[in-house]
């Protein structure tokens, strides 16, 4: 299980870093949520097992719990990435409305002497 | 008690939300915002006399003990710049109400100010590996906004690449946070240092550490400072100011505290790697500083030649050098507050952004060219301002574990920094003056003072070193020796 679940966090960063170099900003956007959740899946991966022990409450089970704190990280994770997302689409879209254009390089930075 | 620790987080983060509901009552929101700072200024110094009595303070979340909780832990270090964040965004703030405008103030400028605030006093405080990503996410996400108010072209277009940059190293973040938490299985920093020090940090550990170096490098601009002259050029000065002064910083403090509380068993290494890093920044950022005409890219390279400067304290580690790291990480936030008011408003005084176009401000704003001069002795380390004693100390550390070479690194970025701002004061301060009695553009109370108070600020950090010579030496007493950190946060006394 662990290492089905470490090729898809492998994969959904390939996915990712590809969406991430494209030249439209949308997909770069893209890239960067699934990005998180590659995030996401790592953390519960490293936190030490998936599908062993039982819930973790006290008086409940037979004596092995699931280490709770990975899922209490993603869930924080999951709560920023989306409102960095939000912000990024936002900005994405003010941009295209002044500029013009979602293509990055058409985007370059100031001007130089 | 030790409820009082999290103020300088909740106080701003609180004001922040309820000056969104105080949209239309523009001058309440500036003195909300104003009075805020001063708070916690305050609650600031109060922290820090306490520390010196009573020792490293923390502050359990729920009541729950580390290392199962979230906590606040306050020590010398992290309240000091603290201290130095609140009076240094006050005078930002000052500066900021006469020259951002109507528009953008209407645009919930005062609420993110505070949420920036929020996301930095957290970051110095908070001891919990997670929590500080939290924190930086705060900063950041706050930043995302100020660095867009006003919406220019040039301004969305920067910030685009600077959201994406800073998305893609809070990725890497995530990711060293989740293999640290599958090696050695806790996020308390205290803890962490503990388990990092009875596994001998073996080489993962250390490869771990690498990649933590990777995100606060690109957090800092060290090195990865790529993405910094643009994003900081853009936004309003007021705002660029506190960029400069505080983002890299906190970068700086995440840098500085995890490669001595948590990955300090392999300096070979780790310290190794930053000095080099530390000095190819030295190079790039002097570099920059002399290559453009741009103002405000001279200023930004300014930043990081500092980013530089301060990690060459920690690369080489000793107690003297680390000291001279925290002197000199003061100096520079209230320093490079400075530089880039007084570059925002040569920029808006003449209409002009590069130097070769300006030409004899001295005569007509001559309060303006004596600050400028006065900044440009104390970033280049002229003895009674503040750069100084941060330069000697980092200078003597080098000198005591024989790291001529980056002594000489530091040294020579001196220089540069001196050459790049006097080519500013040549250009634009002497000279003819282009400026007629009918075009000047009256300066105003609200440039000018806040820049007369940071330039007090650095003559009295200066000529004052004695009276904070005992706090930092707190500070770095307890970098140097982790196991006081520990005890305090564990309860092992």
């Amino acid at each position: 299980m662990e290492t089905l679940i470490t090729i898809l966090a492998g994969v959904l960063v390939t996915v990712a870093t590809y969406l991430i170099l494209s030249r439209s900003l949308i997909r770069v956007i893209l890239g960067t949520a699934i990005l998180s959740h590659a995030a996401h899946l790592l953390i519960m991966t490293m936190g030490g097992g998936l599908k062993i022990g039982s819930v973790p409450i006290l008086g409940e089970g037979n004596g092995t719990f699931v280490d709770a704190l990975p899922q209490a990280l993603i869930l924080t994770s999951i709560v920023i990435s989306f409102a960095v997302t939000a912000v990024a689409l936002v900005l994405a879209y003010r941009t295209y409305q002044e500029t013009g254009t979602d293509k990055l390089d058409e985007l370059r930075g100031m001007k130089h002497e | 008690m030790n409820n009082v620790l999290v103020m300088p987080m909740i106080i701003p983060v609180i004001a922040g939300i309820l000056l969104i509901f105080l949209r239309p009552y523009i001058k309440l929101q500036r003195w909300v915002s104003f009075l805020v700072m001063i708070v916690n200024a305050g609650i600031a110094v109060y922290l820090l006399n306490r520390i010196q009595t009573e020792g490293i303070l923390r502050l359990d979340f729920g009541g729950w003990e580390p290392p199962y909780g979230i906590l606040f832990v306050a020590d010398s270090f992290s309240v000091i710049l603290v201290l130095t964040t609140s009076i240094v965004t006050a005078i930002c703030l000052l500066y900021a109400f006469s020259s951002v405008g109507k528009a953008i103030e209407n645009m919930y400028f005062y609420s993110f100010v505070n949420f920036l605030i929020a996301g930095v006093n957290g970051s110095f405080l908070t001891g919990d590996l997670f929590n500080l990503y939290v924190c930086f996410e705060i900063m950041l996400l706050a930043s995302y906004v100020l660095i867009t108010l006003g919406g220019r072209k040039a301004q969305l277009s920067e910030s685009v690449k600077y959201v994406v940059i800073n998305v893609v190293s809070s990725w890497v973040f995530l990711i060293a946070i989740a293999y640290l938490y599958g090696t050695v299985g806790t996020l308390n920093l205290a803890h962490l240092s503990e388990r990092i020090a009875e596994s001998g940090q073996t080489p993962l550990l250390t490869v771990i550490s690498i990649v933590f170096l990777t995100v606060f490098a690109l957090k800092a601009g060290l090195l990865l400072y790529f993405w910094l002259p643009g994003a900081y050029s853009v936004p309003a000065t007021a705002v660029a100011a506190l960029f400069g002064a505080l983002l890299t910083k906190v970068g700086i403090y995440a840098m500085i505290r995890i490669f001595t509380l948590l990955f300090y068993h392999e300096p070979s290494v780790t310290h190794t790697l930053i000095g080099i890093l530390a000095g190819l920044t030295l190079i790039g950022g002097s570099i920059g500083a002399i290559a453009y005409k741009d103002i405000r890219q001279i200023v930004a390279y300014n930043v990081i030649i500092a980013v530089g400067f301060i990690l060459v304290g920690l690369a080489i580690g000793t107690q003297a050098a680390l000291e001279g790291s925290i002197y000199y990480l003061i100096h520079d936030m209230i320093v490079k507050a400075l530089l880039f008011l007084l570059a925002g408003t040569m920029i808006v005084v003449t209409g002009e952004t590069r130097i070769d176009h300006m030409s004899g401000l001295i005569r007509n704003y001559p309060s303006l060219g004596w600050i400028f001069f006065i900044v440009m002795l104390s970033l280049a380390g002229i003895p009674p301002f503040s750069g100084f004693i941060g330069k000697v100390l980092i200078g003597q550390g080098a000198i005591e574990t024989g790291s001529y070479i980056l002594l000489a690194l530091a040294f020579i970025s001196s220089m540069f920094v001196l050459y790049s701002l006097l080519r500013i004061f040549l250009n634009s301060f002497w000279g003819e003056t282009i400026i007629s009695k009918e075009d000047k553009v009256p300066m105003k109370k609200g440039w000018i003072i806040p820049c007369m108070l940071l330039s007090g600020g650095t003559i009295v950090l200066g000529l004052g070193v004695e009276a904070i010579a005992p706090y930092v030496l707190d500070a770095a007493n307890t970098l140097m020796n982790p196991q006081l950190y520990i005890d305090a946060v564990l309860n092992r006394n």
